[in-house]
């Protein structure tokens, strides 16, 4: 069995992204995605700090200072692109506008709680930005992490042991070694790594897993 | 160049127009010092501003100056890539950060916190834009699905609506705003650039004294109306400054 590695499961995510959705990424994972969309398909990327169709990071030499992402990387803006306020900005992400927010998770419970924001250690100063608006507001919620911590513990848990970003709002997630409904009776198994069986993710994976229908 | 007070809240910048004759309103400043001018110990500071895009960078280095001490910033980030705002933490003068996202912080905010000699207070970023346009709007607290079951709704007022929970946020009102524009007018119109707009409309409509720093000024009447996006009735000062652009991210 071979996990996928991190551009692998940027590219399973984006495959499943239809033409047409309005899709807001969160930090790391999830920002390779736009690079895995196929070319005839319009997807729309929004950025939290007031952009609507956002484009790829630009060469050097055709850098615009006055555009950055939420990772404060600069960007370009496609044609059809936009600009807004703040608050228009979360009143779209709230307002139940975006179809899809895609993010990175330490742990992802059975019943679609989240946590991704703290890790509760003292030595760190918290940090939340707009993680709990996009988990509260976006039409759906899909994870996308390691299935796995480094020392093989699972992310994937009956209940967060972490502090919540949001409760019950999880509808997908997407690992290295799975592709996971979160359902009312708990995670249903969609896809599985090449070579991976069931039984085999089952025993990596803390919380109870059943086979889709 | 005269204040004059109209009604009994705002004071409006007016000045006579040697020309025509007339009084007209003219919010432009001389200079930083100018722009600055009153702000008080204890003072709620709202700081436009994305990172360092839209942050107005020549306003806060005219802070590092100023006496007013036990100030609260309210700013999305703790002074990643900020030239200015690591130097004002490091005064001592800041007591309290409302902040969406303090990190990476630049050391001075990092020792101070981990010292207990900053408070800090973290906003999801979204209920920090909506808290501020809410107060800039009249609206003293709004319900929002953002935190709800999670550590940031503690001790929070809670409420159902159709079967979901929502927490109650207050309006975040303050005694300042400092805000980055592209373009503005005497009246204060503004225009902003790129990705630099941010929480500069919301926090110009929040506060009793809006600051601007504006790259250019155009003549009244040269900014097209179906484009302002700042009105001039939410601002008090503007100040033209020859700033850079925002450094390569």
């Amino acid at each position: 069995m071979k996990p996928l590695n991190r551009s692998e499961m940027a590219a399973r995510v984006a495959g499943d992204i239809p033409e047409g959705w309005y899709v807001n990424l969160g930090l790391g994972l999830p920002t390779l995605i736009p690079d895995y969309i196929p070319k005839d398909r319009e997807v729309v990327f929004h950025s939290e700090n007031g952009v609507l169709g956002m484009g790829p990071v630009p060469p050097k030499h055709e850098i615009d200072t006055w555009l950055i992402n939420a990772t404060k990387q600069n960007i370009t803006l496609l044609k059809g692109a936009s600009l807004f306020h703040h608050a228009d900005s979360f009143g779209m992400i709230r307002g139940g506008h975006i179809d899809l927010c895609v993010l990175g998770a330490y742990e992802v419970a059975q019943n679609g709680d989240i946590a991704n924001w703290s890790t509760s250690q003292n030595d760190v100063i918290p940090a939340v930005g707009g993680a709990m608006d996009l988990s509260a507001g976006a039409k759906r919620l899909w994870a996308l992490m390691e299935h796995t911590t480094k020392d093989g513990l699972s992310r994937i848990v009956e209940r967060c042991s972490y502090p919540l970003t949001a409760a019950g709002v999880v509808k997908r997630v997407y690992t290295n070694l799975a592709v996971l409904d979160v359902t009312p009776r708990g995670f249903e198994v969609v896809d599985l790594a090449p070579g991976m069986t069931f039984e085999a993710l089952q025993s990596l994976t803390s919380a109870q897993l059943s086979r889709s229908e | 160049m005269g204040v004059s007070c109209h009604g009994a809240g705002k004071r409006v910048k007016t000045r006579f127009d040697e020309p025509t004759g007339y009084f007209v309103i003219d919010k432009r400043v001389r200079n930083i010092e100018a722009a600055l001018e009153g702000i008080k110990d204890g003072a709620v500071i709202l700081l436009g501003g994305f990172g360092v895009v839209g942050q107005p960078q020549e306003l806060l280095g005219g802070l590092l100056h100023h006496d007013a001490r036990d100030l609260t910033i309210v700013s999305n980030n703790a002074g990643f890539g900020s030239p200015s705002l690591p130097l004002l933490f490091a005064t001592g003068r800041v007591a309290k950060l409302i902040c969406s996202f303090p990190r990476p912080a630049p050391p001075p905010f990092e020792e101070l916190y981990r010292s207990g000699k900053i408070a800090l207070e973290i906003v999801p970023q979204g209920t920090l834009a909506e808290r501020i346009r809410a107060a800039g709007c009249g609206i003293p607290a709004f319900y929002t699905p953002t935190a709800a079951g999670t550590e940031l709704a503690r001790g929070k007022e809670t409420r159902e609506f159709k079967g979901r929970t929502y927490v109650m946020e207050h309006a975040l009102h303050a005694d300042v705003a400092l805000i980055q524009a592209w373009r503005a007018d005497r009246w204060g119109n503004l225009i902003y650039r790129g990705t630099g707009r941010n929480f500069n409309p919301v926090m110009a409509m929040a506060a009793d004294l809006t600051i601007v720093q504006t790259r250019h000024l155009a003549e009244l009447g040269e900014l097209d109306p179906e484009t302002v996006v700042t009105p001039g009735i939410f601002v008090d000062r503007v100040v033209q400054i020859d700033s850079p652009d925002p450094p390569q991210a």
